[in-house]
């Protein structure tokens, strides 16, 4: 385990834990950096930041919202266009945190049990369910219930009861389907794959260096994104991917790395 | 991907029951995590439908109170999770006059609009309606002739949201009852009241205003008051009218005796 290899993934978790910092101090310690929480918070009490898979649940709801969400949701936007649209998931989202180390402790334990059948496009149904029914009982849907919204309310906040759920995300994790929150079901993170598929940021593939060691399949917590993997150069297009480099810091042949999307050669890959 | 009729139609199947049992399931949750009647949210808030719908649970009303009166919901306290509340009998509103809660809030939830009397009134914390207070006579020792005044003295608006009734103790008949009387023109539901109570569970403590208050409707009048005028009849009523002339006359004519 060297530092190199994990050297996204420490930044990561920096990020992680330091944006979860900033909220928790701006709460208790009335730190003026960072207030609010992931739903919506402002950067010294001015940059207004919206999550705007909650801003479109309210609009399908039928709600409308003020200047200053719709500024915060479309800079947020504009962010995750240029990074990638998941890197929400890998770099910001605090259940990544629960639901990482599930993954981890399943490749440590050498779990591999897959007890449901569950395809991996689940999620933008459940996605499209959430709009749906936000327009139907005029409630943003997964906004009502969202574990990860629950989770980070108790990390930032303080507000108790939401145990059950994040353990039943992790349990459902590690013992029923590998990456199953992430991965299958979480309609936030598919949001985020939609607006991914058309980003900026993304990771490269250089077959010429490969030695196919399958090392970052091993990894990923979205393998099917690789699929040009040991194939053909391209660069990996999919918004189910998160941009979290594990398979750049684990690759030892500089097969892989991040790279600038070429939005004119998008069909190469096929 | 070639698919056999039947393996379609099974997916199908599947699928659309998926969709629709989880759907009904997925929404009877939101809304019974959303039905909330029995909760005090902070001032300027929108009636609770409202405010659990352009909510964003974002914590800034909670960052701004400088009293850590308002808490964030939990998933198991019977309240909406994430939005904001309070429960005066541990930190009552403190009626800040320049309300930071109200002013932090990005959504619609709370809007200074509505501590205003008028468009053209300043907004003011004492316009507030987070609730309203209400006194369970039989449990307020004030009331038993016991001399307790601590509700009217914690009371922001004294004399105003809570007075004094003064009449004769019937017990002693020489001592006075001092009794506390909740005005709801006036009071903001802040809580100060049932903080202090000195019963071992509060005698005065806050509902939404929505629960403790009632609804006369449109036919009782208070003619004794300039704005409760009578109305001055419609438009359909003149039109009956006409009908009773047009009737008359035709009692009245001849015509009808030569049929």
């Amino acid at each position: 385990m060297t530092v190199k290899s994990h050297r996204y993934l420490i930044f990561r978790r920096v990020i992680q834990l330091g944006l979860l910092t900033l909220f928790i101090g701006g709460n208790y310690m009335g730190w003026n950096i960072l207030k609010g929480n992931f739903s919506f918070s402002r950067i010294a009490d001015t940059v207004p930041l919206a999550d705007p898979f909650a801003v479109l649940q309210m609009l399908a709801a039928g709600f409308t919202i003020t200047s200053e969400i719709l500024i915060g949701s479309i800079i947020i936007l504009a962010l995750y266009w240029l990074l990638g649209g998941r890197i929400f998931c890998s770099w910001i989202c605090p259940l990544n945190l629960v639901t990482d180390t599930a993954l981890w402790l399943r490749r440590k334990l050498g779990i591999t049990t897959d007890r449901i059948y569950m395809p991996r496009n689940s999620r933008y149904y459940i996605l499209a369910m959430a709009i749906i029914l936000s327009a139907i009982i005029g409630y943003a849907a997964f906004e009502s219930i969202s574990p990860i919204s629950i989770w980070f309310r108790m990390l930032i906040f303080g507000t108790g009861g939401g145990w059950a759920i994040v353990l039943a995300i992790f349990l459902l994790d590690i013992s029923v389907k590998r990456n199953g929150w992430c991965g299958h079901i979480c309609p936030l993170g598919a949001f985020y794959g939609v607006i991914g598929r058309w980003s900026l940021m993304k990771v490269k593939y250089k077959h010429d260096n490969c030695t196919q060691c399958m090392d970052c399949f091993k990894v990923c917590p979205e393998p099917q994104v690789l699929h040009i993997v040991t194939k053909h150069n391209g660069i990996i297009q999919s918004g189910e991917c998160t941009n979290c480099g594990r398979c750049i810091e684990v690759c030892n042949d500089k097969a892989l790395r991040f790279s600038v999307n070429n939005f004119k050669t998008q069909n190469h890959e096929k | 991907m070639k698919m056999s009729r039947r393996k379609t139609i099974r997916s199908l199947l599947e699928g659309s029951l998926f969709v629709g049992f989880g759907g009904l399931a997925w929404s009877s949750a939101t809304k019974a995590l959303n039905k909330n009647d029995l909760v005090l949210r902070p001032p300027g808030a929108a009636s609770n439908k409202q405010f659990v719908q352009s909510c964003l649970k974002c914590g800034q009303c909670v960052e701004a109170c400088p009293y850590d009166t308002l808490k964030l919901a939990a998933p198991n306290d019977g309240i909406s999770p994430g939005t904001p509340y309070f429960e005066p009998r541990d930190i009552p509103c403190y009626m800040c006059t320049d309300y930071p809660c109200i002013t932090a809030c990005p959504s619609e939830s709370l809007e200074v609009s509505r501590i205003q009397k008028s468009t053209e009134e300043e907004a003011s914390i004492n316009n507030a309606q987070m609730g309203l207070a209400v006194i369970h006579k039989e449990t307020c020792i004030a009331y038993w002739g016991i001399q307790c005044d601590a509700c009217y003295r914690a009371c922001p608006l004294i004399d105003k949201a809570i007075t004094l009734d003064i009449d004769k103790n019937q017990v002693t008949k020489k001592h006075a009852n001092l009794k506390p009387i909740v005005h709801s023109d006036y009071c903001t539901g802040c809580g100060k009241c049932e903080q202090v109570c000195v019963t071992e569970k509060a005698a005065i403590f806050i509902l939404p205003r929505h629960i403790a208050t009632g609804k006369v409707g449109d036919h009782y009048l208070k003619s004794w008051e300039k704005q409760d005028k009578i109305p001055t009849p419609q438009k359909d009523q003149k039109q009956k009218n006409d009908d009773v002339q047009s009737a008359m006359d035709y009692l009245n004519n001849d015509d009808i005796l030569n049929e």
